[in-house]
């Protein structure tokens, strides 16, 4: 068994009104920053995946990205490997 | 007549839904969300809360409860199911009703007094509904704002799914598309609604509208156990 590590990039859809990167947009000139539009506020979920091989461990990422982690209705969602973690003691 | 409430960790509506099927004349037993059985429930309710503390989105952790399997037989096999607030969520990432609530356009969690219009009467959810009535409802939630794509909204409302609508005067809390407050899986027998109708189920709280709501599900469901009467048909989507 090996262990990979995957990041889950959940991004609400577009033509979905995301309030909260209207909220983030709208505090720019705050910060003096005129040149920035669209922002779109997501989540990332990383996890680590004991498999027999890559495929395997991608598989199951894109099982959990389909019914867990994002609402197909109203998110859309990509899966790439990442480096491992240091352990955590 | 028995209506079981779904108890999920961070569930904080289920003493009222309880009181309120009790006032609407029910025996109600609370159903810990662990153990997969309805305990011979009439009617499901899944009330209002944080399941689960609302991490990842609301209602999609409780989905996977055990006792959700059981609740998906109950709605299959044409059992009554309400679903209340995070209830309501919980559904809707189930796929038990169509659609999705997303966080509320003004971002704010929004807790105050609407006004619902009862889109039909011929339901097991509104029967005991006066015609014409409005109901005032007090509604508690972050994530109300109902969302469903354009082309599957108009079905839904040409199959007359769409039970319950924001109203004048205070109107749409939340940005939900065409101001839809409740609605209905294609069979008709299960519904998911944003406002509290156990919390408006005496007077002394400020309005016993939602008693008339309680009271239609358990004279409705009280009806289908002394009769073997199919239920009203329902347009389909």
């Amino acid at each position: 068994m090996s262990s990979y590590r995957f990041a889950v990039s959940v991004m609400p859809r577009e033509g979905i009104l995301d309030p909260q990167g209207r909220a983030v947009e709208s505090s720019l000139p705050h910060l003096e920053v005129e040149n920035v539009r669209d922002v779109r506020v997501g989540r990332r979920i990383e996890l680590t995946v004991e498999a027999e091989a890559e495929a395997a461990a991608r598989e199951v990422v894109e099982r959990l990205a389909a019914e867990l982690f994002a609402n197909p209705l109203i998110e859309s969602w990509t899966i790439e490997g990442v480096p491992m973690h240091a352990p955590v003691s | 007549m028995r209506v079981g409430v779904v108890v999920f960790p961070g569930s904080n509506c289920d003493r009222d839904a309880l009181h309120g099927a009790r006032l609407a004349g029910a025996e109600a037993v609370p159903l810990w969300h662990e153990t997969p059985d309805l305990s011979g429930s009439d009617v499901v309710v899944l009330p209002g809360g944080f399941a689960y503390g609302d991490y990842l989105r609301a209602g999609v952790l409780a989905r996977f409860s055990p006792i959700m399997g059981a609740v998906r037989d109950h709605a299959a096999a044409g059992g009554l199911v309400l679903g209340i607030c995070n209830g309501f969520q919980v559904l809707a990432e189930a796929g038990l009703v169509p659609g999705a609530l997303l966080r509320n356009a003004s971002l704010r969690f929004e807790h105050r007094w609407v006004r619902l219009s009862v889109e039909r009467h011929d339901t097991p959810f509104t029967a005991a509904v006066p015609a014409g009535m409005t109901l005032r409802l007090p509604i508690a939630h972050g994530e109300g704002r109902y969302f469903l794509p354009d082309d599957d909204l108009d079905r839904l409302e040409a199959a007359g799914r769409v039970l319950f609508r924001y109203a004048p005067p205070e109107g749409n809390p939340n940005g939900s598309l065409r101001d839809i407050a409740g609605v209905l899986d294609a069979g008709g027998r299960v519904c998911g609604l944003m406002p509290h109708p156990e919390r408006a189920s005496e007077a002394l709280l400020g309005s016993d509208d939602g008693l008339l709501l309680l009271r239609s599900l358990v004279e409705s469901a009280g009806e289908t156990v002394r009769s073997t009467i199919a239920p009203v048909p329902m347009g389909v989507a």
